[in-house]
């Protein structure tokens, strides 16, 4: 096992104009697991994810991504990020979109056969090998966003940010995708952090990571360098039979602590 | 391993990353042809109007002709710039692009290198057109005045990167055309010579870029061999262009709210 986990984070906040979007995070991420970030839309999940590809302004705290501090130029190389919507050139081509991504990663000319087989490596690894020389704008919402998570498959990433990946496809292609998700991390030994709202996709992650409003519900308070609860461990802790009844277990659990802590003020 | 070390990869202009991503550029043009047809048509058609508009008197229409060609690649740059890197910012791209090991400096480099060829093609048409179809009556070489053009274009593609990211969508990217470009061309001596504004209005279009193209533009209409003149009103559009440049690329920042 390598010495440091693939995202540690401490008093980690994030602001947004007035408002505190992150408070007070403390959790890691552990190297070669799926960790899922799972909490409600606007619970801050996005922003997490922003702070560690190092693409968020005003980030306070500890946060230590592969072992630099996040949004240290050497992590630009060893990270893929897939943003919520895709973010792609709905004007190229799938392959004219890998292609250019690729000469960004690895520049030059002696790295053409390389980037070759890179780009199309990714076109198949998200079943899209027909759809090669298609336009990305007469694609499909869940095709796109395939094409978006090709990009992020360039290069052999140690680190995949996947910001919502699965969210409007069908559940066959979000099966197929999980499938890939698990051999990246088995076959490729790397780290996945991905996020859904969705609470059912919870059970296809090694380890849990529970948001809502901005905090750590689960998975970064007791134990945080465990790196995640996993969802057996949240379901007995909880008492429940689902991760969404643990997240509302917890939900209601925290509302209660709330209260108290409000009459006693 | 073929990886750099960062730092230095992101510092140095990357001659690579700068031609992908110009190669990018005109390869998302290329699946729009209509733009390319209009990009390069529209200044050819307006030339043509121009030429018999001024039936009457060949000497305006080689003044108000030569003045165009050079604010012609300023005007459509600055328009397809803007328009161009709006899109890259709201689709996300520019955020993932600057997520990966692209300097800021690469992207304007493939911006400016793609608009700068789409601007040889534009003016290359316009002024052929001009000079050997319309009776355009050039004492200087047209080359200068493709000089010109070149230069107006990156200006335009400069000033076109800078306001874009001003405007947080599209209907306020194109009203930055008559806000930036507007107050420009009526200064700029084409509708009247500078030196007979108002002193306070010629005062302003002695600082503002545009004049300088024209002029320059002018001084090619009206001598046969390269003024002192001509050499610093070119300094001066491409000084302007660097210049804008550089801080167009102060506005792509890697961590946005």
């Amino acid at each position: 096992m390598p010495e440091t986990p693939a995202v540690h984070a401490a008093a980690l906040t994030v602001e947004r104009g007035p408002r505190t979007v992150l408070r007070n995070l403390r959790f890691t991420v552990q190297r070669g697991r799926i960790t899922g970030l799972l909490g409600p839309s606007g619970c801050g999940k996005s922003t997490l994810m922003r702070a560690i590809v190092g693409t968020q302004a005003k980030v306070t705290g500890t946060l230590d991504v592969l072992g630099s501090p996040a949004g240290h130029p050497t992590l630009r190389t060893r990270i893929g990020y897939v943003t919520q919507h895709p973010s792609v050139y709905d004007d190229l081509t799938v392959r004219q979109n890998l292609d250019y991504f690729a000469a960004i990663l690895n520049p030059g000319r002696s790295a053409a056969a390389r980037r070759h087989d890179d780009v199309t490596r990714a076109i198949t690894d998200v079943d899209l090998t027909s759809h090669a020389d298609a336009l990305a704008g007469n694609l499909s919402g869940g095709q796109r966003s395939r094409v978006s998570l090709a990009v992020a498959l360039l290069g052999t990433p140690e680190l995949l940010v996947l910001d919502e990946p699965t969210v409007g496809l069908d559940p066959v292609l979000r099966r197929d995708l999980w499938a890939l998700f698990h051999d990246i991390a088995a076959t490729r030994g790397a780290t996945l952090l991905v996020s859904s709202h969705v609470m059912d996709e919870a059970e296809r992650c090694h380890r849990l990571l529970l948001m809502r409003d901005g905090e750590i519900l689960a998975g970064g308070t007791s134990r945080p360098e465990a790196g995640g609860e996993t969802p057996e461990a949240l379901r007995t802790r909880t008492g429940t039979d689902t991760v969404e009844a643990a997240f509302l277990h917890l939900v209601d659990e925290a509302a209660a602590a709330g209260r108290t802590k409000e009459t006693t003020r | 391993m073929s990886t750099t070390t960062a730092p230095a990869a992101t510092r140095a202009l990357n001659l690579s990353r700068a031609t992908a991503t110009a190669t990018r550029v005109l390869r998302q043009l290329r699946h729009d042809p209509r733009t390319i047809a209009l990009l390069l048509l529209i200044p050819c058609v307006m030339l043509l109007l121009l030429r018999y508009v001024f039936d009457g008197s060949p000497r305006t229409f080689d003044t108000i002709g030569a003045s165009l060609l050079g604010i012609f690649p300023l005007i459509t740059m600055f328009l397809v710039t803007s328009i161009a890197t709006l899109r890259e910012r709201t689709s996300g791209t520019l955020e993932r692009l600057l997520a990966l090991p692209l300097g800021k400096g690469d992207l304007i480099a493939g911006y400016a290198l793609a608009f700068g060829a789409l601007a040889i093609v534009q003016s290359a048409l316009a002024t052929g057109l001009a000079v050997w179809f319309l009776g355009l009556d050039i004492n200087g070489s047209p080359w200068l005045l493709l000089l010109v053009a070149l230069l107006d274009a990156l200006l335009g593609t400069a000033l076109g990167l800078f306001v874009s990211a001003f405007a947080a969508s599209e209907f306020q990217a194109v009203q930055f055309m008559p806000a930036v470009i507007f107050p420009q061309l009526l200064l700029c001596g084409l509708f009247a010579p500078r030196s007979t504004m108002h002193p306070v209005l010629a005062g302003i279009s002695d600082v503002l870029p545009m004049s300088y193209a024209v002029d320059g533009m002018n001084e090619v209409l009206h001598h046969t061999d390269m003024t002192g003149t001509f050499v610093r009103d070119v300094l001066v559009v491409a000084g302007c262009a660097a210049l804008v440049l550089a801080l167009g690329a102060a506005t792509l920042r890697r961590r946005t709210v």
